[in-house]
């Protein structure tokens, strides 16, 4: 679905991310772990144009996304969940869902059936909401644009074990759907009980990939590149 | 005399008409230098331009509300074909590029007004509805500038709506909240904000065709409202609504109240009142919402 080959991203003179290649098969789960600053946000912007400097090939089910601006690359089915969150405090919670809703497949009624929790607060201020309901509003509202492909930047941060947990089995279930997903995480746990594959990026680069139980077996990758 | 009361309220609904036509002209200023980022000088031509193309239909075609419509439609398409051969590659620039080049604008704008429409002054006449005084308190206040601080209030009322309660107003919300992350879901944010720039360039010329019946149209009448809008964006608060219609509020008052009622210093008036405002507050009345 998702193929990424050669990825370089430079800031300024400095190169961050020095020739990533990764795929993300159709329905499958990809996780790219990795110490703070080893680039792993970086590759998620750089998926969807928004470094401002970058070389390489990404493609999505074949069609060239590298000189679409951003808007037009989450058009072409990529849905994206930055770190922060991202969600509209100046929106209600309804409009941040609608705001940026297309194509069929997750309507609104599906939306809070999903997510009973967002139903109560759907004339909410976005900004209103505690980390978690921000995180559940944020991937509602990426489900919304209908997208084959979910990119996630450390959906688990800052948030409660019993949130991670609901994460989790959210995550899961959309996977059965069908749906791509790409994570970033620094929780090992999270991203090795979800993901197929798991890329380990350190320095700009992919260091080693693998299962989750191969991952255990190679202690040194861990304590290398994962610092734990 | 100073404090009768009838002086009193003549000059407030002076201000107050003052204070609409500065909103017209600061909230598309305002939009476009809050939300774009870009410091457009030329604004002030945009109004003047409105007042002259207001001026012809209602010549060519004796139909006050007809130069009504016209004028913005026609500014609006202008600040598009403006937006589309200039701006656009300008956004990157620095300001003190952006500054100039729209600097040069305002000239190029002059001279092909004095060129289109000639040296003079010109006004416009009123319809008749317009055109008489109602009694304010005892004294006869023309029913035209009453007509200005209605619209401009009903403009106010409408962008709110607009930005609101409408689809295109929650895609600019979303833009200013977070930029990023609204073009990574798919928004094209850039044609949210074009579409608010040519809004604001309508609403230019909106009020140079209103202000022609009371302030006459004139090569450079747009330098003379420059300064204030400028002032008025900046004590507002850039890129915010709410903001404009504020400091056109204060600055109109200011302005209104300081020539009758300290003549002497007038001129140094709005100044003295943007200083106390910045030192108050630097980023304006208003803070916009930024992601």
């Amino acid at each position: 679905m998702l193929a990424i080959e050669d990825l370089h991203v430079w800031y300024g003179s400095s190169h961050v991310i020095q020739g990533l290649s990764l795929t993300v098969p159709a329905g499958g789960a990809v996780a790219l772990l990795g110490r703070n600053g080893a680039g792993k946000t970086t590759t998620l912007r750089a998926i969807m144009g928004l470094v401002a400097r970058r070389g390489g090939r990404v493609r999505l089910d074949g069609r060239g996304l590298e000189s679409l601006p951003p808007h037009r690359i989450a058009r072409a089915g990529i849905a994206y969940v930055p770190e922060s969150r991202g969600i509209f405090p100046s929106l209600s919670v309804l409009e941040n869902l609608t705001v940026a809703a297309r194509g069929t497949g997750w309507s609104l009624e599906r939306v809070f059936e999903t997510f009973p929790s967002l139903t109560e607060r759907r004339d909410h201020g976005g900004g209103a909401l505690s980390g978690g309901e921000q995180q559940m509003l944020a991937i509602a509202r990426a489900l919304m644009t209908n997208a084959r492909l979910l990119i996630l930047d450390e959906p688990t941060e800052g948030l409660a074990p019993l949130v991670v947990g609901e994460i989790e089995t959210l995550l899961a279930g959309l996977k059965e759907t069908g749906l791509g997903i790409l994570l970033v995480e620094q929780n090992l746990a999270f991203a090795t009980a979800l993901a197929d594959t798991v890329h380990v990026l350190g320095k700009g680069r992919i260091r080693w990939r693998g299962d989750g139980t191969e991952l255990a077996g190679v202690p040194e990758i861990t304590r290398d590149w994962l610092g734990v | 005399m100073l404090l009768d009361p009838t002086f009193l309220a003549i000059q407030f609904l002076n201000g107050l008409q003052l204070a609409s036509l500065l909103f017209l002209l600061a909230v598309g200023l305002s939009v476009v230098f809050g939300l774009m980022g870009f410091i457009n000088l030329a604004h002030g031509t945009l109004y003047m331009i409105g007042a002259y193309i207001g001026l012809s239909v209602a010549r060519s075609t004796g139909s006050f509300w007809l130069a009504l419509v016209a004028a913005p439609v026609a500014v609006a398409l202008l600040g598009m074909v403006f937006h589309v051969v200039l701006l656009r590659h300008m956004q990157a620039a620095s300001p003190m590029k952006q500054v100039l080049v729209t600097f040069g604008l305002i000239f190029v704008g002059l001279d092909s007004v004095r060129y289109i429409w000639g040296n003079y002054s010109h006004g416009i006449d009123l319809p008749a509805v317009l055109a008489g005084g109602v009694s304010v308190l005892g004294e006869t206040y023309p029913i035209y500038r009453l007509f200005i601080i209605g619209l401009g209030l009903a403009v106010l009322a409408a962008l709110h709506w607009g930005l609101e309660r409408t689809r295109l107003g929650a895609l600019v919300r979303a833009g200013v909240d977070d930029r990023e992350t609204a073009a990574a879901l798919g928004i094209d944010v850039g044609l949210a904000f074009f579409a608010v720039f040519c809004l604001g360039c309508a609403l230019a010329g909106l009020a140079g065709v209103v202000a022609a019946p009371v302030l006459s149209v004139y090569p450079g009448m747009d330098m003379s409202v420059l300064i204030l809008t400028l002032i008025v964006v900046v004590i507002g608060g850039p890129g915010s609504l709410k903001g404009a219609a504020l400091g056109a509020l204060v600055i109109g008052m200011a302005q209104t109240f300081g020539q009758v009622l300290v003549p002497a210093l007038a001129s140094v008036m709005i100044y003295a009142v943007m200083a106390a405002v910045l030192l108050a507050r630097p980023g304006g009345l208003v803070r916009a919402r930024h992601g």
